[in-house]
């Protein structure tokens, strides 16, 4: 595999302006109807704290079946995301729900650790039950330019996954620039990557349009050379619907309708869900909601 | 010297015969005669006769503006530094020619007081102007803040080919006020000298020639003005017309076909004595603005 | 995409902005020394919408007679009252105008896509808040004059006779009031005559700002009533945007006269596209450059030049992005593309788009179906095209860009050079030194490196060569209206 290492040139200013003009977008009636629910249908629901336990998992994927029962017709999210020891409760849980789990895998967040404990920690995950890995790239190592080392990880884990889809966490708010970010998807891409994920939700900034954006387009240049779909999981400060909606704006007019799936895009959130459910149900009612009507988790 | 009085004329069997010295057109650092072969008879004061000058036609001046085309923007690309050393050069080449300006100006009806003053006065106005060739880009240029994430900065650039004519009403300073400024300002001229002074317009040219100056930046003719109005405003790759006291109905005619390129026209009035202004330098300028983003990351903000 | 997949499919529900705070007249007299009046000739011409061809309301026809009356308003308040104002108090009435303006932003922008077809994101978001920023940045030149232009002694010049183009109906009247002002003249302003509208607002909302009567007039008509203002003997200073064949004739009928003269003409610039450029941000810019206000604007990036090792890379971006492009009804918030400006100018633009072809280059259009009703013209791309055909030199005024090739810096700047015009520039490299040689050598008034259409009062707006002399914004659009010893 020849890695194509050159930075690829990214003006920021211009990015910040094409995302000005996504959300310029208006999204109404109809189109927001189904905007909503696609972005509920494509949430990661997360729970990522050392305080978690069986019993919050429990409760989050009841949630994840049942987001909003009162309004019939809503799909569930896509799936739950929790670290490795959370996920054989998940999978209790979630039954034949259809709701896949995603493990965070590979020493989540810092990455800080050696390549047989990440392949360990990936491979103690999918015993569990996982669906999909979460992995993080070693910062450091691309920070220093050792991009052979992240590359080779990658593949690692890639491999370790086996039919197991693997996203790749960048951790963009400790890349620096954008050109880091467009050179990180290109590497995470050629290793192997079936998805790119911003964010570990654990720095700031995470996910922000404009890095989302710097994403996508690495996604559409592969797709143009190879006719390949990668998957983007943007994840960490998206908590409104509004902007939800502008961020599938963003896929559609940067990607196009094929991506406009849970298959190809993900929310990595915990509380977008109840703002979509909450936009939702002022939609059918036609009045403001108020969060005591919407269950937390 | 060019000429003696005619008393000296007589004297035509001495060994000191004068060489009077053809006063030919300056074209591309060249001093070629008229392609048209006409000439017009240039008397003294006294109405003796003192040169044939080239009565410069519209092929003549066709050929200037080639020359100036050509020689313009690697002349602007000079540094400002290199423009400022070869102007004050052609003060130091025309200081040091001040009997024969003065000698000229004395034949063409100047007492020796006012050519001793003019001559003085076309020394300071070219040390003036040379100082102006690397000040006045610092002086107009502006930094502009605008509201978006990008520098923004205007500078002055020159306009390109400027056709003039001198002012009838000085020997010297009025063709150097019609040819310096431009020049400073990166443009490259072609200029129809007084009618009245074409010798001492020729004479700088010989100034200018040893001076560093490359070919092609200033060109010189001599002729009439009336002949010449119509080609100089209408010219397509002439870029500015710079009319020193023009009536005011050939004003209106070179202002009308100017128009068709858009050309900038300027019609001055001279005062005397001639004194420098940098509106001469400015008024023959673009504002050329460039915008670039600035990159704004992590909250590093930037100031302009 | 290529990939389709219909399950997927998600379009846009319809966003029209609401008219329904919106007043228009049925019709609009002249406003002559702080009044509307009706005008001498009688006679009124209909304005309309171009989305949808109905008629907005009626619009007075000035005749001589009423340039004339408005020229003596505008002196008698030059004489008596505005050059005599203290410099402070001049700022004070400007500085109202641009808050009043701000106040009814919106009112403004809905009148101006209705009246004009542009897209109510670009009126809404661009034109009426950098006219507003207009009136604002000059107001407070108005006290500070001598420190813009040190030993020269600034004066204000007299009456000013303005006359702007359709593109950029309110701006454009707001960037030339906003600096004559300032300067200390009174202003005769004419709009153009298929988009008064805006101006007309502007004249309800100066008469409001209580300026004295006479400072400004806005007169409204045709070619006609342009040609008496220019002509008219009392007139100081025109200012005048527009096409250069009418800036020519304007500069033609000032010869020999002492009036002075701006001209903001048109244009054909070079965007120029490096290989080692941001290609995603170039690709933008293109769009940006061409398809803003359906490509009516003299300063458009209408000829894309492309490097030929990412000729291809470029041109599947581009296209890709202009698909999802949306054209059609002005007031929604979505559109991106309006409707063109006229009949007239439809017809114009559709004889380029004819002749592209005739002349042999591949033509691509994108973005939706427009309505059937009204003016459209698709965005459209000719490629490969040659720097001798008719597209590539004549300017169009309409969302029709026209790509070529190159291999070297040298030959581009050449091109790019090749025109008798010189307005705008785009540069889109990621190499600094690179920049500066382009930005230097190419003979363009203003040259956007990695952007691209970006507009400020602050930043000086013109052209070289037959784009026109002069500037408008900035200290150098100042200089303009005043006169110095």
């Amino acid at each position: 595999m020849e890695l194509k290492l050159r930075h690829k040139p990214i003006d920021q200013v211009g990015i910040e302006e094409r995302c000005a003009r996504f959300k310029t977008r208006s999204i109404k009636t109809d189109a927001k109807m189904q905007g909503l629910k696609m972005a509920l249908s494509m949430i990661d629901l997360t729970t990522l704290e050392g305080k978690d336990t069986a019993g919050k998992v429990r409760q989050m994927c009841y949630k994840a079946m049942h987001l909003h029962d009162e309004l019939p017709g809503l799909p569930t999210v896509a799936a739950v995301c929790v670290y490795p020891e959370m996920v054989a409760s998940a999978r209790k849980y979630l039954g034949s729900s259809g709701v896949k789990i995603a493990s965070v895998a590979t020493a989540f967040p810092s990455g800080q650790t050696n390549l047989d404990i990440k392949l360990a920690d990936t491979k103690q995950a999918i015993d569990a039950g996982a669906d999909e890995i979460d992995m993080v790239i070693s910062r450091g190592k691309f920070l220093q330019g050792d991009y052979n080392f992240v590359f080779d990880e990658i593949s690692s884990i890639k491999e370790a996954c086996g039919n197991k889809r693997l996203k790749v966490i960048l951790e963009t708010g400790e890349l620096g620039d954008l050109e880091n970010v467009a050179l990180a998807s290109r590497l995470a891409i050629d290793a192997g990557a079936d998805f790119i994920k911003t964010s570990t939700g654990k720095i700031q900034p995470a996910a922000t349009m404009e890095v989302t954006l710097v994403m996508l387009e690495v996604i559409r240049d592969y797709y143009f050379e190879t006719g390949k779909m990668v998957g983007m999981k943007p994840a960490g400060g998206i908590s409104n619907s509004k902007l939800a909606l502008h961020y599938l704006i963003m896929l559609k007019e940067t990607l196009g309708d094929a991506w406009l799936t849970n298959e190809w895009f993900r929310f990595g959130a915990s509380s977008l869900a109840n703002d979509l459910l909450k936009q939702l149900v002022k939609q059918t009612t036609g009045v403001y909601q108020s969060g005591n009507y919407f269950a937390l988790d | 010297m060019a000429t003696k009085k005619s008393s000296e004329k007589k004297s035509v069997q001495s060994a000191d015969l004068p060489i009077n010295k053809t006063y030919k057109l300056f074209i591309n650092g060249a001093f070629p005669r008229t392609e048209s072969g006409r000439y017009f008879q240039l008397d003294d004061a006294d109405g003796n006769f003192m040169a044939n000058i080239c009565l410069s036609s519209r092929k003549d001046f066709r050929n200037s503006v080639v020359a100036a085309r050509s020689a313009q923007q690697s002349w602007q690309d000079r540094a400002a530094f290199n423009k400022s050393q070869i102007v004050y050069r052609i003060a130091e080449m025309l200081d040091q020619k001040r009997d024969l300006f003065v000698n000229e100006m004395i034949q063409m009806g100047y007492s020796k007081s006012a050519s001793d003053k003019e001559f003085t006065a076309a020394v300071d106005l070219v040390v003036y102007y040379a100082g102006w060739c690397d000040k006045y880009m610092q002086v107009f240029s502006n930094v502009n803040p605008v509201a978006s994430s990008h520098f923004n900065f205007s500078v002055p650039e020159p306009t390109g080919i400027v056709a003039t004519m001198a002012s009838e009403k000085t020997a010297l300073t009025g063709i150097i006020q019609a040819i310096i400024p431009p020049i400073c300002g990166g443009n490259t001229v072609v200029v129809l000298s007084a009618e009245k002074y074409p010798a001492t317009a020729i004479s700088f040219a010989e100034v200018l020639a040893t001076s560093d100056v490359p070919a092609g930046v200033v060109n010189i003719l001599t002729g009439k003005r009336a002949e010449l109005y119509s080609h100089f405003a209408s010219h397509m790759d002439v870029n500015a017309v710079v009319i020193w006291d023009a009536e005011k109905a050939d004003a209106k005619n070179v202002g009308a076909l100017a128009a068709d390129s858009v050309k900038r026209t300027h019609f001055y009035e001279s005062k005397t004595p001639v004194v420098g202004n940098p509106d001469l330098i400015m008024n023959l300028q673009e504002t050329k603005t460039t915008w670039h983003p600035i990159q704004n990351i992590s909250g590093s903000k930037s100031g302009y | 995409m290529a990939k389709k997949n219909d399950t997927n499919t998600w379009s846009l529900s319809p966003a029209p902005e609401s008219t329904s705070h919106i007043r228009i007249d049925k019709k609009y007299d002249l406003f002559i020394d702080g009044k509307f009046t009706p005008p001498q000739s009688k006679k009124y011409f209909k304005t309309i919408n171009p989305a949808t061809e109905e008629v907005l309301a009626e619009i007075a026809d000035a005749n001589e007679k009423d340039v004339d009356r408005a020229v003596k308003a505008a002196r008698k308040a030059y004489t008596n009252v505005w050059s005599k104002m203290e410099p402070k108090e001049r700022a004070k009435y400007i500085f109202r105008i641009a808050r009043l303006l701000q106040e009814r932003a919106r009112e403004f922008a809905v009148i101006e896509s209705m009246d004009g077809g542009k897209p109510i994101r670009e009126s809404r978001d661009f034109d009426v808040p950098t006219a507003a920023a207009h009136f604002f940045y000059h107001a407070g030149w108005a006290d500070k004059l001598e420190y813009a232009f040190p030993a020269k002694k600034p004066k204000s010049i007299g009456v000013v006779g303005q006359i702007i183009p359709w593109n950029f109906p309110l701006l454009m009247a707001s960037w030339k009031i906003a600096p004559a002002l300032a300067a200390g003249n009174t202003v005769v302003l004419k709009p153009a005559e298929t988009t008064s509208l805006t101006a007309l607002k502007l004249a309800e909302l100066i008469r409001d700002s209580g300026i004295p009567d006479g400072v400004v007039n806005i007169i409204t008509g045709a070619g006609e009533t342009g040609k008496a203002l220019v002509e008219h003997p009392d007139i100081d200073k025109i200012a005048f945007t527009g096409s250069t064949a009418v800036g020519k004739m304007i500069q033609r009928s000032l010869a020999g006269t002492n009036k002075k003269l701006t001209l903001e003409l048109g244009g054909k610039a070079a965007n120029i596209i490096f290989e080692d450029a941001a290609l995603d941000q170039a690709v933008e810019g293109i769009i940006n450059g061409i398809f803003f206000n359906q490509g009516h604007v003299c300063c458009a990036g209408s000829r894309v030049f492309v490097q030929e090792s990412v000729v291809d890379a470029v041109t599947r971006r581009l296209e890709h992005r202009m698909n999802s492009l949306i054209i059609g009804d002005p007031l929604d918030k979505n559109t991106d593309i309006g409707a063109i400006n006229s009949k007239g100018q439809l017809e114009t633009v559709n004889k380029y788009l004819e002749l592209g072809q005739k002349e042999g280059f591949e033509m691509f259009q994108a973005g939706n179906e427009p309505p059937k009703k009204g003016f459209w013209c698709k965005p459209t791309l000719f490629k490969n095209v040659a720097q001798s055909s008719i597209i590539s030199k004549e300017e169009i005024f309409g969302p029709v860009l026209v790509m070529q090739t190159f291999r070297t810096i040298d030959e581009v700047i050449d091109k790019a050079n090749n025109t008798p015009y010189g307005l705008s520039a785009g540069v889109w490299t990621d190499k600094g030194s690179k920049i500066f040689n382009l930005t230097s050598r190419l003979k363009a008034g203003v040259v956007w490196a990695n952007t691209f259409n970006k507009f400020d009062p602050t930043s000086p707006f013109g052209g070289y060569k037959e784009s026109g002399f002069g500037r408008e914004g900035g200290i150098q659009g100042l200089s303009a209206y005043l006169k110095f010893d």
